[in-house]
């Protein structure tokens, strides 16, 4: 059984009590509903986009320290990044947590890294990937709210 | 079928001085003898399912061993064992829960398909449109979910009789809840998310002197107190196999006799039927109307040894000792400044719902779980219960008989670690 630490890191505590762009984006061109049933947690994703381009990023919501932190990490990580830049994040990032591919501390991922004990917990594994999702819906203008179920 | 003679002056009766030795109980469970990393498993999610003891888990052994065989058609010895074994699950189950004669029993896959069977046979014969089922509150989703498909099939309306701030039933309210058009009460003896125990010989009392029926979802009763279904004059009572030391996959359905005669087949195929033609089918007599299919033969005589064991232990005993187990963990929650309780009523069974500040369900038990402290965290199949207490989720640690004290400190060791990483 793996270490508390590796699940909890600090970086993750810090963006659970302090989450970074949390508030709401008034008139964007792109915005969605994402829900996680089982827990709960539940997340909008507001996003302006300018010149194929994360301008602004906002989320708002409730849930647990592994989705609000993931939550306040994606929009940094994404903010001022083009849309395939986005995307690429997206698909690194779920494949990071849910153990498909073994992380390369070069391959760019940076501070999400701190993420990469979530694999080992199948269950919290949705809860990473609840504002991604999100985001992912906002950006394709899908009108469905997001479930992880 | 005889009628049940009542066994009278169980053991309990004689042993109830004796200290209850918990420790010496969880021997007998398989499941609790293991670590979770090096922590033992101290495992709180019975309300959830409970584990096996040896005895259940010997008698499915030897059953799939020795007496394998289909039942009831056969007129070979295996079959003759395997019938056996069954029909004497029934008899079993029947005087566990003071059925006057086993026909009233009748096998089903747990709660969740009992309440489905008398929605599906007594409501759909009996209620109509306009007509009210009414509920409470604090039930869990397979007390709701089959009411509103009734409801959509029969244009009838559900109903539910409100709670108080501790989780408790609101008894004035739900009186006048007992309308002229309501048909059935189907009602929790035991909240699943809540502990609370409601006052079901009161409640059933209530709804019988307006003449409306009543179905008790015992799933959370049955493990933890001595229940006899005739002194509670309860028309249905169901209980989970699984949620009662006994296998997934079997379950009880009581019903009186002369309700269920009355009552149409709930599945049609094998054993249900006493003559088939292509014009013409005549049903089997109660319970095996009900009983469509080869059953959970095994799962049945499982049960039949949970049951057993619960007898052997003695159910009163049982119930007295989870009580001031109840008594020491809420003690123990409350002197946590940061833990709130949820659900706190009076008459409460060992279920301890709570939320800790500043810390989401989930994350706490996921911190649990790597100090080996089983508990569940989510909305406890009661979103219901979830949206009248205004909280998304609650961590639930729920008692048996084979906790002890120490496995309490665990988890208050284990709540005063979330806090201290949340801090
Ligand atoms: C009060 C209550 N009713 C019904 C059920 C459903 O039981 P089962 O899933 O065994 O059918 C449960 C299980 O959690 C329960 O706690």
């Amino acid at each position: 059984m793996s270490d508390l630490s590796d699940l909890y890191q600090d970086v993750i505590l810090d963006h659970y009590k302090r989450p970074r762009n949390r508030g709401h984006l008034d008139d964007t061109d792109h915005q969605a509903d994402g829900q996680n049933p089982l827990c709960g947690d539940h997340v909008t994703v507001f996003v302006k986009v300018k010149d194929d381009r994360v301008e602004e990023i906002r989320f708002a919501g409730s849930g647990c320290a592994i989705s609000t932190a993931s939550a306040s990490l994606m929009t940094e990580t994404v903010k001022g990044k083009t849309l395939d830049e986005a995307k690429a994040f997206f698909r690194k990032f779920h494949d990071m947590v849910t153990g498909s591919q073994e992380v390369d501390h070069g391959d760019g991922l940076g501070k999400l890294e701190v993420f990469s004990g979530v694999c080992q917990y199948p269950v919290r594994v949705k809860c990473a990937t609840l504002a991604w999702h999100t985001l992912d819906a906002a950006l394709e203008n899908r009108e469905e709210p997001v479930s992880t179920e | 079928m005889s009628l049940i003679t009542p066994t009278t002056a169980r053991v309990e009766a004689s042993v109830t001085d004796e200290a209850f030795d918990a420790e010496e109980l969880r021997r007998d469970f398989p499941a609790l003898q293991q670590s979770i990393g090096d922590e033992p498993l101290v495992y709180l999610d019975n309300a959830a399912t409970t584990q096996k003891p040896s005895s259940v888990i010997d008698a499915i052994g030897r059953f799939y061993r020795e007496d394998n065989a289909n039942i009831h058609r056969g007129v070979h010895q295996l079959s003759i064992r395997a019938t056996d074994g069954y029909e004497s699950a029934r008899l079993k189950a029947a005087r566990f829960i003071g059925a006057s004669r086993p026909e009233e029993i009748i096998f089903v896959r747990g709660a969740t398909e009992a309440i489905n069977l008398v929605a599906q046979t007594f409501g759909r014969v009996h209620i109509g449109t306009g007509d009210e089922v009414l509920i409470s509150h604090m039930e869990h989703h397979a007390n709701i979910v089959p009411w509103q498909i009734l409801c959509e099939q029969t244009g009838a309306r559900l109903c539910v009789a409100p709670i108080n701030d501790r989780g408790e039933l609101i008894l004035e309210e739900f009186e006048r809840m007992l309308g002229p058009r309501t048909r059935l009460l189907s009602i929790g003896h035991v909240s699943n998310a809540l502990g609370t125990i409601n006052p079901m010989e009161r409640i059933i009392a209530l709804a019988h002197e307006r003449g409306i029926p009543v179905l008790v979802d015992g799933a959370q009763a049955v493990p933890h107190m001595k229940v006899n279904v005739q002194a509670l004059d309860a028309d249905f009572y169901t209980f989970s196999g699984h949620k009662a030391f006994g296998p997934t996959g079997i379950g009880v359905l009581y019903g009186k006799h002369d309700l269920l005669q009355k009552l149409p087949p709930y599945q049609g195929g094998g054993d249900m039927i006493a003559s088939v033609t292509f014009e013409k089918t005549t049903y089997n007599a109660v319970p095996h109307k009900f009983e469509a299919g080869t059953p959970h033969i095994a799962g049945a005589i499982g049960l039949a040894a949970a049951l057993d064991y619960m007898d052997a232990v003695g159910m009163e005993r049982i119930a007295q000792y989870e009580s001031e187990l109840l008594a020491y963990a809420t003690h123990a929650l409350l002197s946590i400044p940061q833990v709130h309780l949820v659900g706190t009523a009076r008459n409460k069974a060992g279920v301890l719902s709570f939320t800790i500040e500043g810390v989401h369900p989930h994350d706490a038990a996921t911190i649990l779980d790597q100090q080996g402290v089983a508990v569940r965290a989510g909305h406890h199949c009661a979103q219901p219960v979830m949206q009248r207490f205004n909280v998304p989720a609650t961590i639930r640690a729920s008692l048996a008989f084979y906790n002890t004290t120490e496995e309490i400190d665990a988890l208050v060791r284990g709540i005063q670690k979330v806090i201290e990483v949340f801090n």
